[in-house]
């Protein structure tokens, strides 16, 4: 009976979650829905840095850098091969997902900071590898979907036609990058529920002990990381998308960072508060220039919102749902 | 062929290497002693230097002469940096690694947003420490500026190794970081011991600022955001877990990079920071502890 | 009677949410080696980290008639009592010199510490030759050793040796315990020993408790534990 009861709220909380997208964009102007569009592309690639990190223990701060991959494969698309720009986001994820793996095989000699420090690096760098290749990718000008390739860019005219019916741009935008966060989500949700979730996890706690339970260490963390690309792939093709311009400062060091903050804040390990850490990193700039506009002021109140998360909440924002559900949960799963 | 060669050129961009070197080795050096005693890279750590050079400014900008200000801006950033980890890393002492990089860049953001809020964004200057006058030696000339620089790294560098090698507290210091839990154990408060850590990786970085912004003809908040990169270079390099390798890593670092920028002209001032990553990137991908580093050492 | 040097009633301890002291009570007069034993996870270990503050802990816990209850390690330390953790607790990236140096890092008598360092190197000659050697380089019974000297330096009114004789070769380890019988005779050295080894502990003690689960299940002098029926049974093998 409680079994059934724990089935219904579950079903219930998910009917409720596809409710609010489905209806959101009605509550709110046109303009909130591409801040909202903006806020699915961070949450997609905080989903797949959670599985790295939260998951394997693999410290990235260059998934900005792999949405740069993603960002201007979508580009080069689109602007060099006259691809319509919403065709692209599979094959900018298996770039995502190449470079991920590619990375994520020097990666297994290095552990913890090392890491963190080398994919620092490598997102620093980024910009600066950008403007070389400039055949490729614009140099410091970039690519520009309006001047290159404008009928290639969904939505051109304004209103976006789906299945009879019509909306505008930005809500075309939002529909379609929080569609593809809620798949991305219930895919990794499901990644993690079975064999390679507990095999990340046991690699996380203590990978010796993960060795001799049977865990192929590299495999399972090549894969974490080449599927941590694949999202940030994607992500970084909805962002080229949403603003039509890429170029090498959209990709800055910044980016990474703040995936990484979204994935903390949000909840490492964890999936549920995910979506808080996205909202979090995408909002708090926007709230911290309510205090005061002077200058300086935002990025305090943003650092320290960051540190104070952080130190009251140490499992995020995931940790205090999973807390506050706890009387909940203990009831319905603990026999009478 | 060989006396064709512009030694006095090679001497010279030695000299200016080892003098940018000098800088980020002191930085690199904060880096460094952070590191081993709290376990975490402080990403703030360049940005809490340049609020230092802000301050110094402020100090010169109300009178004071360029070396009290140099001193009271490293007692203040002492101060600041003992402050700092007390409120905000004792919380997270425990926690794990990535908590305590997640606060580190909360503070790279706290520490710009007070530097752009007491300072307007336009650029300043602080003065020379040393005259900008040539200096010839042997037939060489060389900057005393340079020479000056080169000499304050290295003598904060020793009265550092002087105070870890020769001091009850530098002993209490080099315990705490590598044990922390048996250094309780022995009566020592390691939690005041890594405050300490940080009050002096505070001041080193603040004297880095302090030797990096006369360098350039001006300076603005962006100041110490390159100079963070070459001494994480720097470290990485010589090793994070050695302090003598920061130090000539650092020096090793700024000789390569001014050199392989005279030389080789595709490289010129663009690419000199790109050299610095693709630095990282190759000693982290062949030899992470860097030169100075022993084997790492996996705990079960 | 004297008061206790040390005194412990219904000491409770916790790792987290897990109990692992459920009510100890104990007591070392000045100038006596006293012996915990018990098998793995009785809680020995824990009772020795709820002296020196290294353990979350509730309950009377007494030296020199002041209550240390509530103490930090780093204080616990200053009123001289010099804990001895199990695996040794050697700073391992020092050289032998500094980890004795460090020993008496709360003292601040200069001289009498370094006449203290020639007294506790009698006791230990081959550690003088050991003096730059880096510490994690000795031998497990020479850290064993070096961990005993480190603790002498502190001068204590107690010390708590944590299972000394792990990982250690019998002539080691006899050696350890003749020199902690000797400071003992001599200088009057208290010692809270928790050993495993129960003949050894038996041997070299005066009395001695026997914990089970948390609890003082036996105690009693040494000499009479080992005429103990269950004791022989269960700890001494016979």
């Amino acid at each position: 009976m409680r079994r059934a009861l724990g089935i219904g709220l579950w079903v219930a909380a998910v009917a409720a979650g596809l409710a609010v997208y489905v209806f959101l964009p009605r509550l709110m102007s046109d303009f909130h829905s591409r801040d909202l569009a903006h806020a699915g592309v961070l949450f997609i690639a905080i989903v797949g840095l959670n599985m790295l990190t939260g998951y394997t223990g693999q410290i990235s701060l260059g998934h900005g850098a792999l949405m740069a991959i993603g960002g201007y494969t979508t580009a080069a698309l689109v602007v060099h091969e006259h691809w319509r720009d919403v065709w692209t986001i599979p094959l900018a994820g298996i770039a995502g997902g190449v470079v991920g793996l590619l990375i994520g095989i020097p990666a297994l000699r290095l552990s913890g900071l090392y890491l963190a420090l080398a994919t620092f690096a490598f997102a620093v760098a980024m910009p600066s590898l950008l403007r070389k290749f400039s055949g490729l990718t614009g140099g410091t000008q970039g690519l520009r979907f309006l001047e290159s390739a404008p009928f290639q860019v969904t939505g051109l005219k304004g209103t976006v036609t789906v299945f009879g019916h019509s909306m505008t741009q930005n809500h075309f935008l939002y529909y379609l990058t929080w569609g593809i966060g809620i798949v991305g989500f219930a895919v990794a949700w499901l990644i993690v529920r079975g064999g390679f979730g507990r095999a990340f996890r046991a690699l996380r706690d203590s990978e010796v002990a993960a060795v001799s339970a049977g865990v192929a260490p590299a495999a399972n963390k090549t894969l974490a990381f080449a599927l941590s690309g694949v999202y940030a792939g994607v992500a970084g093709s909805l962002l080229a998308i949403q603003t039509e311009i890429v170029n090498p400062l959209s990709f800055t060091v910044v980016l990474s960072v703040l995936i990484v903050v979204g994935a903390v804040v949000g909840g490492l390990g964890s999936l549920p508060g995910l979506v808080l850490g996205a909202l979090f990193v995408e909002y708090l700039p926007t709230l911290a220039g309510h205090f005061s506009t002077r200058a300086g002021v935002p990025d305090f109140v943003y650092g320290a919102a960051i540190i104070l998360v952080v130190i009251l909440l140490p499992g995020g924002a995931g940790g205090l749902l999973r807390r506050a559900a706890r009387p909940l949960t203990s009831w319905l799963y603990t026999r009478p | 062929m060989l006396l064709a060669f512009d030694w006095s050129q090679l001497a010279q961009q030695t000299v200016i290497g080892l003098s940018s070197g000098g800088t980020w080795a002191l930085l690199a050096l904060a880096i460094v002693l952070i590191y081993r005693s709290t376990g975490v890279v402080n990403f703030a750590q360049g940005e809490m230097a340049m609020l230092s050079t802000f301050v110094a400014w402020s100090l010169i900008h109300h009178g004071l002469s360029y070396w009290a200000a140099f001193f009271v801006t490293v007692a203040i950033s002492f101060g600041g940096g003992v402050g700092l980890e007390r409120a905000v890393i004792r919380p997270v002492e425990r926690a794990p690694v990535l908590t305590v990089v997640i606060v580190t860049i909360g503070l790279v953001f706290v520490m710009d947003g007070i530097a752009r809020w007491g300072w307007s964004s336009e650029t300043r200057s602080l003065p020379n420490a040393f005259s900008a006058r040539p200096i010839e030696i042997a037939g060489v000339a060389f900057s005393i500026q340079d020479l000056g620089n080169i000499a304050v790294s290295l003598g904060i560098v020793a009265l550092l190794w002087l105070l870890f090698r020769f001091t009850k507290l530098g002993l209490a210091l080099r315990a705490s970081a590598v044990n922390p839990q048996e250094s309780r154990l022995l009566g020592i408060r390691v939690s005041w011991m890594l405050a300490l850590g940080w009050g002096l990786a505070a001041a080193m970085g603040a004297i880095s600022g302090m030797l990096t912004a006369p360098a350039l003809a001006s300076f603005d908040q962006n100041l110490m955001q390159p100079v963070l990169l070459y001494a994480l270079a720097g470290a990485v390099l010589g090793g994070l877990e050695s302090p003598l390798g920061a130090v000539v890593g650092s020096l090793l670092l700024g000789v390569f990079i001014n050199l392989i920028g005279t030389y080789v002209d595709w490289i010129g001032t663009d690419l000199r920071l790109p050299v610095a990553l693709a630095v990282i990137l190759g000693v982290l991908l062949v030899r992470p502890t860097g030169l100075f580093g022993g084997t790492p050492v996996r705990r079960v | 009677m004297s008061e206790p040097l040390l005194e412990l009633e219904d000491v409770e301890a916790r790792y987290g949410p897990v109990k692992a002291l459920h009510g100890v009570s104990l007591s070392v007069a000045e100038g006596e080696i006293v012996a915990v034993l018990g098998a793995n996870g009785a809680g020995k270990t824990t009772t020795l980290r709820a002296v020196s503050g290294t353990v979350g802990r509730s309950g009377k816990i007494a030296f020199a008639g002041r209550s240390i209850s509530r103490r930090s390690p780093e204080s616990v330390t200053r009123l001289g009592i010099a804990h001895v953790p199990e695996g040794r607790g050697t700073l391992s990236a020092l050289s032998v010199r500094d980890n004795l140096r460090l020993g008496a890092y709360v003292r601040r008598d200069r001289k009498a510490v370094r006449e203290d360092e020639q007294r506790v190197l009698a006791y230990f000659p081959w550690l003088d030759d050991r003096r730059d050697q880096q510490a994690g380089t000795l031998s497990g019974g020479e850290q064993q050793m070096l961990a005993l000297a480190r603790a002498l330096m502190l001068r204590p009114r107690l010390v708590l040796l944590d299972e000394p004789s792990l990982g250690l070769a019998p002539m080691v380890v006899a050696e350890m315990f003749r020199i902690v019988g000797e400071l003992n005779e001599r200088e009057g050295l208290t010692v809270l020993v928790v050993e495993q080894n129960a003949t050894l502990a038996l041997g070299a003690s005066a009395r001695a408790y026997v914990l089970e689960v948390g609890r003082v299940a036996l105690s009693g002098t040494s000499a009479e534990l080992r005429r103990d029926e269950s004791v022989r049974r269960s700890y001494l093998g016979y």
